[in-house]
């Protein structure tokens, strides 16, 4: 038995292959189930039940699933122009930050107007937090890898500061928690008695536009050719540095979009925990979705469904829920097996 | 400005900086046997969590400090494999694999020590290893304070120094190492088996790197928290850069960062109540990303960093 | 150098290849090849682009599996798809392209894998010195302590076969050894490959040369769609007999209508400009329409530099470009694109297309934004796809499995050819007025390179003007009306290809300038 490479990956693999690694990740992570001594099935079912098992159920995992699709957005339209953006995290709470900054009574507008300058403060807040290391990368080559990542610190402890100082709610005791965005800003309710917010309907109205523009628009066309040879790209006449940096203020962008919708349709105010790693897990999204828009609503409900799960079986079983994680790392992990066998085709001789 | 002379001039501050430089100079040695075969490794801020809990389990399960160090590397080792499989064997993204070994490997150090201590408010603490005076060189003035009466670990990362940088210029294994590094195609040419190669270079980096982490909790301190990292593999990463991938470069720029970390500390003492603490904190990042600004556009990354070796695909 | 093989050894063959058969897809690359060398000759494998010369010394060499077939080296079965099995067996490969680590030294270089890979110690002192007397007995001189990186490709390949060397094969492959070579230093090569063979070693060379072969070698193969079609000592042969093995059915050759050369297109003036190792050094050139102007000379003497300044890749330091008549004040490929040049990249792969991409995106890529095929920013699909569809079907370009697929196939499952064609398609579709063929036909089949040089002809005809950049003498000497030649970044005065002989183009092309006063 060998490998074998073949010239194009498998289709069939590339199709089955979120499936098959969604579910090597999950019987792999049993193993961890069964050290905590909770039978396997039992934990499974419960994380089922808890993920779509009721209404209620079904409406927090898509509430998780908000931020999961625009971080997973914004990771996916940089991969696709080979652009390493691991900071979705600090864009995230980039986009947060400037929405608490204009939203919480500075700046006064009616209902809708409101909304959409905080929509639109976050969006550049985190287009510009990945726009930094993008023209760093375009003019100095200094690699985004390690600079989105320290960014993310970075960000962090500046959002740490403001709220323990300029920010901070002097009505919340003792927490470095933000003030209360006001109710001008703040978006509806989509399902009465549940948390389940209007950023649904617009991180799937992101996910369509940007599938319009990867498959319709010019700007798709480019932006896969300087991903996937920039030099055969340059050559061609298609402006790769100008590509690589609006890409960043897209997929920034996108990423800051995810921290807003997260302040102004569930948190209502900004503190240090507003993301659980939703910009890492985004990373996860992308990939499980292979980079395509719509693959990235599927993806992100998916992986809301195993964190909303895993809260329940955590609850009943006693199980960590740091296990949801390890499930989604694995994922990640699993997927790219999958991948690189597609590549591949198996012989027998 | 007295101040600040008589702070660098402190014994204490030269101390510090070798304590918080001994886990940089690990993981930056790591990365650079990695990074040197064609692989990187952003598993690295995983690794160092998974090896600083994992070192500590053992210890606090009762067995010895050594047992502790020992564990912690053989674990990186085994998610160096695990690394190198999907990177090295299937040629799969190097920074994807990285970032999900890292979410993998942190993650699962959080679970198996919220799993084995559920209900524990406070830390747990172990005895941790205390400062190994060297016999007659340890009462030298100052210079036998900083150098000579230092917790091993740090004698053992600043041994790995000449010891990697020997083995990667002066033996035929570093040699085929770096080649495969610069051109595999060559390599395997030349009978190198760059899949081993590569393989075991990430796995030796990546036990490197365990230990690393294992300092934290066995040395530098005596528990193992939620976020005790911090950020310091990815600054291992930006100084490999800095270092230009030479070891004794590794050492410098090891030092050099740990050092403007250790002045932070105590600025952060005297200026602490004029500026806010975060700002201090945020100075190793900055710092790192002003470093790989300043360095990159000279720097002259292995050839082959991040290109998989293919060798049987049609030209 | 010692050569020493076991006294059993001298009446067995060296190396014999037995029934060897290798496939990629449908295509067979190797079919059923058998043949035989000894110690102390030169077996020349002969034969064109394609004909499986490659995917064999790959095989012998440990890179490939083959699907049949056994090799076996004084006698002994060798384990296959191993270059670590090759090298102990005493096989040594000089690639066509130097596979060097540019970054480390001469020295690293060449003792890689000669010393067990366990052991604690190097001994790079005596490496050092015995790589140099290797050097001065076979006059192979280069500086141990030297930076790859630094080097010119002849010297490079010094290092490549210094490399074999040291480690006493006993066989040597040489794939296309002289094609980094300036004619001048090819006649000192061979002398040293004959001190070789006097030592005992044996040789086999793969060339698509005749002269070559026929000057070196002891015996021929010659290598026909994978298959070996003659084997003949080298003096009981002829070139036309194996020019003949080589080609089988004979192809038309080019038939070059004159017409007298247009307006000047493409005028440039005291250029200089820096590209990596490569420079031009005030470089004149006139191309005009209807005109087919070479370039010649030996690789790495500034062809890439010249090709990246008129592809607008490069901008010059120094001096004008003219295009059409006006001065270029700004260069970029996107206006280059424009003002209508067509650009042939010398590298398929890397460059001239985005393998991953579709044949109609690639085919769209380097006009996407015309107004023709945009709207607003929307890619106009239905007017993209039927303009690819009836170039691509223009020049013949034939994709493989469902047709249907067609325009969605990504490019890199197409075959080189069908990958120049496209290329071909894309740039030739707007009847440009100028064009710049940077080494048009390498690597493609004979079938293929007939069609490319069919095309530019054609392109010609038709009122273009084109910069032929070529390391392919014959392919400059049938097509171009006047060849020029680059040496170290300087360029000589275009000379009308009746006046010139492959001599004095050789001569140029090791820096000899001679004098044109007949």
């Amino acid at each position: 038995m060998r490998l074998e490479p073949r010239p194009t990956p498998s289709l069939v693999m590339m199709v089955l292959a979120p499936v098959l690694a969604i579910g090597l990740a999950l019987l792999s992570c049993s193993l961890l189930i069964l050290w905590t001594g909770a039978p396997v099935w039992v934990a499974y079912t419960a994380l089922l039940q808890g993920a779509l098992g009721s209404p209620f159920a079904l409406t927090e995992t898509l509430t998780r699933a908000v931020p999961l699709i625009l971080t997973g957005l914004g990771v996916a339209v940089c991969f696709r122009a080979k652009l390493w953006n691991i900071g979705a995290e600090g864009q995230f709470y980039g986009g947060a930050l400037a929405a608490s900054l204009l939203g919480t009574g500075g700046f006064s507008l009616p209902w809708p107007w409101l909304v959409l300058v905080l929509l639109i403060a976050g969006w550049m807040a985190g287009g510009l937090l990945l726009w930094i290391p993008a023209w760093l990368k375009t003019q100095l080559q200094v690699d985004e890898v390690v600079t989105t990542l320290l960014l993310n610190f970075v960000i962090l402890l500046v959002i740490s500061y403001l709220l323990e100082g300029p920010l901070r709610d002097p009505l919340a005791l003792g927490w470095p928690q933000g003030r209360a965005i006001v109710d001008a800003g703040l978006l509806p309710r989509l399902i009465p008695r549940s948390r389940l917010h209007a950023g649904l309907i617009l991180a799937i109205l992101a996910a369509l536009a940007v599938w319009i523009l990867e498959r319709f628009t010019i700007w798709g066309l480019e932006r896969r050719a300087v991903g996937a040879n920039p030099e055969a790209a340059r050559f061609l006449g298609i402006p790769v540095q100008r590509v690589i940096l609006y890409t960043s203020l897209l997929g920034g962008g996108l990423a800051g979009l995810a921290g807003v919708c997260e302040l102004l349709g569930l948190k209502g105010y900004l503190t240090l925990d507003l993301s659980p790693g939703f910009g890492y897990t985004g990373i996860v999204v992308a990939m499980l979705a292979q980079l395509q828009p719509l693959g990235v609503v599927a993806a992100a409900i998916f992986i809301a469904g195993i964190y909303v799960g895993a809260d329940t079986m955590g609850r009943t079983l006693g199980v960590p829920t740091y296990l949801a994680d390890v499930i989604v790392a694995a994922a990640l992990l699993w997927m790219l097996v999958c991948m690189g066998l597609a590549r591949y085709r198996l012989r027998w001789n | 400005m007295p101040e600040f002379l008589s702070l660098i001039g402190a014994a204490s501050f030269w101390i510090a900086t070798l304590r918080i430089g001994t886990p940089l100079i690990l993981g930056t040695l790591g990365e650079v046997l990695c990074e040197r075969a064609g692989v990187l490794n952003l598993g690295i801020e995983g690794i160092m969590t998974l090896g600083a809990m994992a070192g500590w389990m053992v210890v606090y399960q009762g067995s010895g400090l050594w047992w502790g160090v020992a564990f912690a590397a053989i674990l990186g080792a085994g998610v160096g494999l695990v690394h190198s499989l999907l990177t090295v064997r299937l040629g799969v993204s190097q920074h994807v694999t990285g970032i999900g070994i890292t979410l993998l490997t942190t993650n699962t150090a959080y679970f198996v020590y919220r799993m084995a201590l559920p209900q524990v408010t406070s830390p747990p603490k172990i005895i941790p290893f205390y400062p190994w005076p060297i016999p007659g060189l340890s009462g030298l003035p100052l210079v036998g304070e900083i150098l000579f009466n230092q917790p091993p670990l740090t004698y053992l990362s600043l041994a790995l120094v000449p010891l990697v940088a020997y083995a990667l210029y002066q033996t035929p294994l570093g040699l085929a190492l770096r080649m495969v590094g610069e051109n595999p195609y060559a390599a395997a040419s030349q009978g190198i088996p760059v899949y081993a190669v590569r393989t075991g270079a990430v796995m030796v980096g990546s036990a490197l790197m365990a230990v690393a982490g294992a300092f934290l909790t066995l040395s530098a301190f005596d528990a193992f928290f939620f976020n005790i990292v911090n950020g310091r593999g990815w600054i291992c990463i930006a100084l490999v850069v800095f270092a230009g991938w030479d070891p004794w470069r590794a050492l410098g720029g090891a030092l050099l960062f740990a050092g403007f970390d250790a002045l932070q500390l105590r600025l952060q003492q005297i200026w602490g109540s004029q500026v806010p603490y975060q700002f201090f904190l945020m100075l190793p990042y900055l710092l790192s990303i002003a470093a790989l600004i300043i360095i990159s556009r000279h720097a002259k990354a292995p050839r082959a960093l991040l290109i998989p070796f293919r060798p049987r695909e049609r030209v | 150098m010692t050569v020493n093989p076991s006294p059993l050894s001298r009446h067995l063959p060296a190396l014999e290849v037995v029934g060897i058969t290798k496939r990629f897809g449908a295509l067979v690359a190797n079919d059923q090849i058998h043949l035989s060398l000894h110690c102390g000759e030169i077996l020349a494998i002969l034969g064109e682009n394609g004909a499986g010369k490659t995917t064999l010394m790959n095989i012998l060499f440990g890179h490939y599996l083959p699907d049949q077939g056994q090799v076996r080296v004084f006698g002994q079965p060798l384990k296959l798809g191993s270059p670590a099995a090759a090298l102990a067996a005493g096989i040594g490969m000089v690639h066509q392209h130097v596979v060097l680590a540019d970054n480390l030294s001469v020295l690293d270089n060449i003792l890689l894998g000669t010393e067990p890979l366990w052991q604690l110690w190097s001994r790079r002192q005596q490496g050092r010195r015995r790589i140099q007397e290797l050097a001065t007995e076979l006059g192979l001189e280069i500086d141990p302590d030297a930076w790859v990186g630094s080097l010119a490709l002849g010297q490079r390949q010094r290092v490549e076969i210094l490399k074999v060397l040291y480690r006493g094969v006993r066989i040597l492959i040489l794939d296309e050894p002289t094609a980094v070579l300036t004619p001048a230093e090819i006649e000192p090569f061979f002398q040293t490959l004959r001190r070789m063979v006097s030592r005992g070693l044996g040789i086999l060379l793969i060339s698509h040369k005749l002269q070559e072969v026929m000057q070196i070698s002891d015996r021929v193969v010659v290598l026909r769609a994978g298959r070996v079609v003659t084997e003949v000592k080298t003096s009981k042969t002829d070139p036309a007999a194996l020019a003949e093995a080589m080609v089988g059915e004979r192809v038309a050759p080019v038939v070059k209508d004159l017409l007298p050369a247009g307006e000047p297109v493409l005028v440039l003036q005291q250029v200089s400009c820096r590209a990596g190792q490569e420079h031009l050094d005030q470089v004149s050139l006139t191309v005009h329409r209807h005109e087919i102007v070479g370039i010649a000379g030996v690789a790495g003497n500034g062809q890439t530099a010249l090709a990246d300044l008129v592809c607008g890749l490069l901008r010059p330091h120094q001096g004008e470009i003219h295009l059409r008549g006006q001065v270029l004040r700004v260069s970029s490929p996107a206006l280059m694109v424009q003002q209508g040049m067509a650009r042939i990249p010398e590298d398929r792969h890397k460059t001239g297309l985005i393998g991953s991409l579709t044949l109609w995106e690639n085919w769209v890529a380097e006009r996407y934004r015309d107004p023709e095929f945009c709207c607003w920013g929307f890619l106009r699909h239905r007017q993209i796809y039927r303009q690819a569809q009836t170039w691509l079907q223009a020049f013949d370009v034939r994709s493989p499995g469902d047709p249907r697929q067609g325009l969605q196939m990504p490019v890199q499952v197409l075959s080189g050819g069908n990958m120049q064609k496209v290329i071909l398609s894309r740039v030739l579709c707007r009847d440009p007025q100028v064009i710049v063929a940077h080494q048009p036909t390498r690597g493609l089949d004979l079938g293929a390179v007939a069609y490319v040089h069919k095309q530019l002809l054609a392109a010609a005809q038709r009122g273009a003007g084109i910069l032929l950049i070529s390391e392919d003498l014959d392919e400059l000497l049938s097509l171009a009306d006047r060849v020029a030649v680059l040496y170290r970044g300087q360029l000589s005065a275009a000379t009308p290809t009746q006046e010139t002989t492959l001599t004095a183009l050789g001569l140029r092309m090791a820096g000899q300038e001679i004098a044109y006063a007949s």
